[in-house]
């Protein structure tokens, strides 16, 4: 395989209290591609996520040792940076969370917390980031509402149009499309597959269909741990584990 | 972060303790104060006797009447209260469950009805009595206080009450109870703790107000005896104290200020224990 | 002993349901018409604008202006508030946001107690502490002449006791607030100060304004521990340094009175229906704005 690793996570340990959420994970996920982490709800996959950029900060009962290499610097060491790491990923919630503001200003918002402070540069970065979102055309007249009046799908859009305006690196989405209609979700789907290219994408699910379509790496997990993780290809066709065989079979969910 | 955002945050932060720092102190205070100054003048002759002749000038004696009359009159309006505000808070939620429209207005009445003034709750009080021709009374300090306390009786126990799942309820319509039967078996059995606690904090607010009880219990140095007599209450009886003169007389208002508080302490106290204690019978979902 | 069978007991459990229910929600109407019947003979004579913004204060001379006390309520409450909003304000960000879970678990009992504490009791620790502290401490070193009984005193006693119910909602206010924005927020690239002042203060603001609001409403009524440190003097005060007078602590005050001079009570009923008019307002609008602002 000619692709380059973005992320190398190595021995990652995750306790709350007692109990172990996370057990000895190492993955490797590649540059610009989508690597989507399957395994029924439960069995850490939102933890792993949020320990990529540290918002496991947040929780003080959540111990977590190992390391998380990304571009040569352990995300679990970082001190005084934690800003500016987060902001090489964009995050995509399971529920858009639009900031209590108008649409125009949850992407501006991001952008000025990047430090970017010319008005017409924010002006025009706002209007690139909704396209890539697409989502420009659907609202291009209503910037100045509030965002809470978008349709969920639309907030969503708006999430990551906003994720994308930190101008990261990695892209993370946490079941983004388990709030949506079809037709959103396929439009998510959609943006993930052009933006790629530029983006290495995280993305966390528990539907099967969805990682078939878009994935091009897997990692399966259970229980806290990576039962299995390969190309699309290796684990959907040929799985080695008899835990991942009996999840593609539908024998648990 | 910029050394700007730095100096902010931890300006606003440095703010946010002493703001907490300040409440717990506060708090602290007003304890250590009444502490300090009531165990000095406290004595077992005030706990069990009435005020002699003279009492308000120094003489000998107690505020045992205002002690069994406030607790007289807290109970009686609790028990009251209990009565009128349990079926209520039932009727919302086993009744009217399917009627979110009545529910929400009649909740809102009742948070309206709960931010009332006690003092305006007195001055009604003492109009209705004026107007049936009584005369300031333990009973009618009982009513005065029932309806003051009504609401966060009713309240309290309401929002116990909404946890109760839905499928509780429908168990029990499967096995062939009609709706009073759920409300005052199942609805108040699973509730029991909460329940108790919506009691012991209205008997809370019931001993500890004033000005509700004003105007209509009245003021003696007797004990309670009759609904129809007047009865002392230890708010009443601490401001009396404090009122007189003689600086021995303004302690002995400390000293009861004392009792008060530890009441309250102990029936606070007694709400938090006894709601663990029952969460053991509770089903849960 | 007769006992009835499961048909008549639910009858009777439901017939008794109704009517605590029927008196429940007509307790408010009652209140009101029962203060207004007694107001009406004071209305009758004067104009509730005379009523209101009268100055002189004669009950003997048949003179009834409510000014000075209306003034007095409005200090003392602005006052309290002053105190009061930012504490809670602050506090309730710091427990929700920066500390670990035991403090919350430290605050809510301390609340408890704080609220459970009687008006009396809170008015005993104002005679024993605060009014000192003003007289012999404050007053002197910032050069005003006080007795120590004034707006001041009133205001800080009272915004103590209304800490424990404004603080409470707020911090209901900010743990409803999810998790999830502020874990997006912060994706973003935000600090958590830069979080809580652009988002979380932002989401929560319509919250934080009722709860000052029926804070306001609540410490408007406040009646023994006010009247026992306030001083009660029908003056327009010109400083928080001034005593007052509050419309709670009039009707409190006089009420031995009441009966004794023409028109008395009736005023004094007057003046518990303004109470009652202000609460009900206050309430009122603050829950129409959360209905309203919560759709958003």
């Amino acid at each position: 395989m000619e692709d380059t690793t973005k992320i190398k996570i190595s021995n990652l340990n995750v306790y709350a209290g007692k109990t172990r959420i996370l057990r000895d994970i190492n993955i490797e996920i590649p540059k610009n591609k989508i690597t989507v982490i399957l395994g029924p709800s439960g069995c850490g996959k939102t933890t792993l996520l949020k320990c990529l950029n540290r918002l496991t900060d947040l929780y003080p009962e959540l111990k977590v040792s190992g390391k998380i290499i990304i571009d040569d610097h352990n995300v679990l060491e970082a001190r005084e940076d934690i800003y500016k790491l987060r902001q090489q990923m964009g995050l995509l919630s399971q529920r858009p969370y639009p900031l209590p503001m108008t649409i125009y200003n949850n992407i501006s918002y991001a952008l000025k917390l990047r430090g970017i402070k010319n008005r017409r540069e924010i002006h025009k970065l706002v209007m690139h980031y909704l396209q890539q979102a697409n989502l420009w055309d659907e609202i291009r007249t209503r910037l100045r509402e509030p965002a809470s009046r978008l349709s969920i799908g639309q907030q969503q859009r708006l999430c990551l149009a906003r994720g994308l305006a930190v101008n990261p690196e990695i892209i993370l989405a946490d079941e983004p499309t388990s709030a949506l209609d079809p037709i959103s979700s396929q439009v998510i789907e959609e943006s993930f597959l052009k933006l790629k290219n530029d983006y290495t994408i995280v993305l966390v699910t528990h539907v099967l269909r969805q990682a078939k379509r878009i994935a091009d790496n897997v990692v399966f997990m259970y229980m806290g741990d990576v039962v299995e993780q390969g190309s699309v290809s290796e684990v959907f066709e040929n799985p080695k584990m008899e835990k991942t065989k009996l999840y593609l079979g539908g024998t648990f969910n | 972060m910029t050394r700007a955002q730095k100096i902010e945050e931890k300006f606003f932060k440095m703010l946010m303790l002493i703001a907490t720092t300040f409440i717990l102190a506060v708090l602290a205070l007003i304890i250590y104060s009444i502490f300090e100054k009531g165990l000095r003048s406290i004595s077992w002759e005030m706990l069990t006797q009435v005020p002699h002749g003279g009492y308000y000038y120094g003489k000998g004696g107690g505020i045992l009447n205002a002690i069994l009359g406030s607790l007289t009159l807290a109970f009686g309006a609790t028990a009251l209260a209990f009565v009128i505000g349990l079926p209520v808070a039932l009727y919302l939620n086993v009744f009217l469950i399917r009627h979110k429209k009545v529910i929400d207005v009649i909740r809102f009445l009742l948070d309206l009805v709960w931010g009332i003034p006690s003092i305006v709750y007195g001055a009604f009080g003492f109009s209705l009595m004026i107007f049936f021709g009584l005369q300031t009374s333990l009973l009618a300090g009982i009513l005065t206080v029932t309806l003051f306390i009504l609401p966060i009786m009713i309240r309290s126990m309401d929002e116990i009450l909404r946890t109760v799942p839905i499928g509780l309820q429908e168990a029990a319509y499967s096995l062939g109870s009609n709706k009073s039967e759920i409300a005052f078996k199942i609805f108040t059995r699973q509730s029991v703790s909460g329940i108790i606690t919506a009691v012991l904090l209205s008997f809370g607010r019931a001993i500890g107000d004033a000005a509700a009880v004003l105007f209509t219990a009245g003021y003696t140095d007797h004990l309670p005896n009759g609904l129809m007599e007047p009865v002392a209450t230890l708010p009443l009886s601490i401001f009396f104290q404090l009122s007189s003169p003689v600086p021995e007389v303004q302690n002995r208002a400390y000293a009861s200020a004392l009792v008060l508080t530890l009441i309250i302490l102990i029936v606070s106290l007694f709400s938090r224990g006894i709601g663990k204690r029952y969460h053991k019978t509770k089903i849960n979902f | 002993m007769y006992v009835f069978n499961r048909e008549q007991r639910h009858v009777i459990n439901y017939t008794w349901m109704i009517i605590s229910l029927l008196v429940v929600a007509f307790l408010p109407f009652l209140l009101f018409l029962g203060l207004y019947l007694k107001s009406i003979l004071l209305l009758q004579g004067n104009s509730l604008y005379d009523l209101i913004f009268s100055k002189v204060w004669r009950p003997s001379a048949g003179k009834f202006g409510f000014y000075p006390f209306i003034v007095g309520s409005v200090w003392v409450t602005l006052v309290a508030m002053l105190i009061t909003a930012p504490v809670c304000l602050l506090t309730a960000i710091y427990v929700t946001q920066y500390t670990r879970k035991f403090v919350l678990r430290i605050m809510h009992p301390a609340i408890d107690i704080l609220a459970g504490i009687p008006s009396v009791v809170y008015g005993l620790w104002g005679i024993l502490v605060i009014v000192p502290f003003i007289s012999r401490h404050l007053g002197p070193w910032l050069g005003i002449p006080t007795m120590g009984y004034s707006i001041l005193a009133a205001s800080f006693v009272l915004s103590i006791m209304i800490i424990p119910f404004v603080l409470n909602i707020l911090i209901e206010v900010f743990r409803a607030i999810p998790m999830e924005l502020k874990e997006a927020t912060l994706s973003l690239g935000a600090t958590e100060w830069q979080t809580i002042k652009h988002v979380l203060l932002k989401k929560a603001l319509p919250g934080i304004i009722a709860a000052f609001g029926f804070g306001l409403a609540r410490a408007f009524g406040e009646t023994m521990a006010v009247l026992m440190v306030v001083g009660n003097v029908v003056r327009l005060p010109h400083s928080v340094f001034d005593p007052g007078y509050t419309l709670p602590a009039l009707i409190a005050n006089n009420y031995g009175e009441m009966l004794s001079i023409p028109k008395y009570d009736s005023a004094l009923m007057f003046a518990a229906l303004l109470l009652l008019a202000v609460s009900l307002f206050f309430n009122l609008v603050m829950h129409f704005f959360i209905v309203r602002y919560n759709k958003y």
